[in-house]
């Protein structure tokens, strides 16, 4: 089962390969993993997606706490959250497909953001399971190149037990 | 008004900081990323440097400082070459959770990725064996590195923290200001068990039939041997304990059931298989101990109190966990009893077994056997001397024939099994413990990977007795190769090519000794345990077949140990 966690990180220098050193020490099924910075500014968020057993699971996440850079973890598959994730995808098209490929933008609600002679690229948003179908409807007509950028994801609802920012800021 | 204050240059910086952590003893080797350090080290007194002849060697000493004192062991190294060949000692220290702090050199910040000469990404190279690792890439992160460092390193569950100080960072100066205190909002070790867990835990252990303690070095590291000796002698609870455990209970007390696990002993493994309450204390059911965890212990209640929590459920799902100080937790824990299991039969069982399968050796045939050699060693010594053995059979067998009284007493390569620990890290046991005898004992094999240090043994006038049990071969790859690889015997036999130990010792300026013969074995431990300001060696020459048991086949269950062949 995939398992998507959240981790506020130190934003310092060899933090990010700490974690990525994580995967080959321990053996862990990694598929995606995206890094930002957040309202914080010492801080980056880290979004991760690993798939394994329970086993695995539990031991994925006392492991990402116990580096020292980790201020955070939070498996979000315990919780209701927004996913999001980012695609580009570049397509062939000829003259009688044109419309077609830009409908099915429409329909994903994506954005044309660069066409030439040969090529459309559409920029598409959504939860992972909307990019994977959009990718399967217009793999017939060639995907040339593809960009994800992982998934993204936060708590829903109001969050009462995030850590403070006043702490986090003043230590 | 502040006044402004002295300008340091790193070098400075670096000896203050050392200075303030008060580290007395370094264990290091010079180079050219390293100077400006080794030019401030030529005017400070506070501490001592000892000089290796590998880098190897310097990283075992430090953790045999570290393991016999609780101190944390400094390495001091240069860039490239320098740090690399620490590698190992560092991933020793990291699987057996000792504190060190290893200062690496490396070339200038501009240089860095550039190929330069003596240049390595040590700290790339070290991610996965350290509990953390720093660059210091700015002269005011020095000082709070460092502190950072030290802290890491002895607190939580210890290990090794390295940090890598390029030159150009330990030539540049900056006024100095010692961080006071030291916050990582990422790294708070959480020390008190949860007590309510406690107390739960300690009306299961008074209503157990039949308990076991399972001991590991978590309990040796906090220091929380005299709280175990009382809780398990108040409420009659037998003590197994594992490689890194030996020491926390006294081997001759009645209710020590000694090492448990592959080469265990049978008592041991019954009581452990057929408990109905294990309480593992500063253990972490290492493969080792477990053999197959599907029959591990299997109608037992299982508590486990660690101070890592990645420790639990991390190999055998648990009833009960604490995270917490294991000194804390016992002291609290004695404190719940309101009164002690009714454990007489249970101990009378683990008698039985005991008398059915004691551990033995072949003997009164006038060959020389191993079991013997440890078992006179500990006589001569009363179990007293601080033990440091390499890795294979020889280890082992003293870990079964040696009677540890006290901790900090056996100092091994546990989890790495990392052969030539045993030479480098008496040395630098030898300069934490003055008040009991150091003994090295390795095989012929762990000897000569680092034997090179003898020399260095003999600089500092080091009172270690080394000896050395020469069977010829590599025991342990020998006896599984005889047990399970068809008895191949592939490049496993050393005995054309060994060198004549005695030889090699006194040409290095070591007084030596060899025998063969049983009857001889206490008059020269006698001569050696009479030289006492200088190193001495005694090469025994052992049995080449022999091999260690009990022993559980690896991948096997505890239950199914062979005896013999």
């Amino acid at each position: 089962m995939k398992h998507t966690f959240s981790l506020l990180l130190e934003n310092t220098f060899g933090a990010f390969d700490r974690v990525a050193t994580l995967f080959s020490a321990k053996g862990f099924n990694l598929h995606s993993i995206s890094i930002g910075e957040t309202e914080i500014r010492d801080i980056s968020r880290m979004t991760i997606v690993i798939s394994g057993d329970d086993k695995v699971m539990e031991q994925a996440e006392k492991q990402l706490s116990r580096l020292v850079d980790t201020i955070k973890v939070v498996d979000l598959t315990k919780t209701e959250r927004v996913e999001r994730e980012l695609a580009l995808i570049t397509v062939n098209y000829k003259n009688r497909s044109l419309e077609e490929i830009k409908n099915i933008g429409d329909i994903f609600r994506g954005k044309v953001v660069d066409i030439n002679n040969r090529t459309i690229t559409l920029e598409v948003t959504g939860p992972p399971a909307k990019i994977e179908a959009i990718v399967n409807v217009l793999s017939p007509f060639g995907i040339k190149e593809m960009a994800r950028s992982g998934k993204v994801a936060l708590k829903r609802g109001e969050q009462t037990k995030a850590p403070k920012k006043e702490y986090l800021q003043t230590n | 008004m502040n006044k402004p204050k002295k300008k340091l240059n790193g070098a400075e910086i670096f000896f203050e900081c050392l200075r303030r952590e008060n580290v007395e003893v370094v264990f290091g080797f010079p180079g050219g990323a390293t100077l400006k350090i080794y030019e401030e080290l030529y005017d400070i007194d506070f501490l001592t440097h000892i000089l290796p002849k590998h880098e190897q060697g310097a990283t075992h000493m430090a953790e045999g400082y570290a393991k016999a004192t609780g101190k944390v062991g400094v390495v001091l190294v240069t860039s490239g070459p320098g740090a690399t060949n620490t590698v190992t000692g560092i991933a020793n220290a990291y699987m057996d959770s000792s504190p060190l702090v290893i200062f690496t050199g490396q070339v200038p910040t501009n240089l860095i990725g550039n190929d330069a000469f003596q240049e390595a990404d040590i700290v790339g190279i070290t991610r996965p064996i350290t509990k953390h690792n720093f660059l210091v890439r700015d002269i005011k992160e020095l000082a709070p590195t460092i502190c950072k460092a030290f802290f890491l390193a002895s607190t939580g569950r210890p290990g090794p923290v390295l940090v890598d100080l390029p030159k150009n960072i330990i030539n540049s100066e900056i006024e100095f200001e010692y961080p006071e205190k030291i916050e990582l909002r990422g790294y708070k070790p959480n020390y008190t068990g949860h007590h309510n867990q406690i107390k739960k835990a300690a009306s299961i252990i008074q209503k157990a039939k039949r308990p076991v303690l399972y001991v590991g070095g978590g309990v040796v590291m906090s220091g929380a041997s005299e709280e175990l000796r009382k809780f398990a002698r108040q409420n009659n609870l037998p003590v197994t304990m594992t490689l890194q455990g030996l020491g926390a209970f006294p081997a001759t007390e009645k209710l020590s059931l000694g090492m448990l696990g592959m080469h265990g002993n049978y008592w041991a493994n019954h009581a452990v298989n057929n408990c109905d309450v294990l309480v593992a204390l500063g253990a972490r059911f290492d493969d080792r101990v477990t053999g197959t965890v599907d029959t591990f212990a299997t109608e037992a209640y299982k508590i486990h109190v660690d101070i890592d929590p990645a420790s639990i459920d991390k190999n055998v799902l648990v009833d009960l966990p604490i995270v917490g100080d294991v000194k804390k937790i016992i002291t609290e824990l004695a404190a719940e009893m309101r009164g002690k299991p009714d454990s007489n039969g249970w101990l009378g069982k683990i008698e039985a077994w005991k008398q059915e399968c004691p551990l033995h050796y072949k003997n009164g045939d006038g060959i020389l056997r191993s079991g013997f050699v440890i078992e006179r060693i500990s006589e001569k010594t009363k179990g007293n001397a601080v033990v440091v053995t390499d890795v294979g059979q020889h280890q082992m067998w003293s870990a079964q024939f040696y009677k540890f009284q006290n901790p900090r007493s056996h100092l091994t390569s546990g989890g790495l099994g990392t052969m030539g620990f045993s030479v480098p890290a008496a040395i630098g046991a030898s300069f934490g413990v003055k008040d009991r005898p150091i003994i090295s004992i390795s095989g012929d094999g762990g000897f000569q990977m680092n034997m090179q240090e003898l020399i260095t043994a003999v600089a500092y006038k080091c009172p270690i007795k080394f000896f050395i049990l020469n069977n010829s071969t590599l025991g342990m790859v020998r006896q599984w190769q005889e047990l399970f690889h068809g008895e191949k015997y592939s490049s496993t036999d050393l005995s054309s090519s060994n060198p004549d130990f005695v030889k090699i010792a006194e040409a290095i300026g070591v007084t030596s000794f060899a025998t063969d013969n049983p009857d001889e074995v206490d008059n020269l431990l006698n001569k050696a345990f009479k030289i006492t300001n200088r190193p001495v060696l005694i090469e025994f020459k052992v049995e080449t077949e022999d091999n260690v048991f009990p022993m559980v086949p690896s991948g096997a269950s505890i239950s199914d140990m062979m005896m013999c062949k």
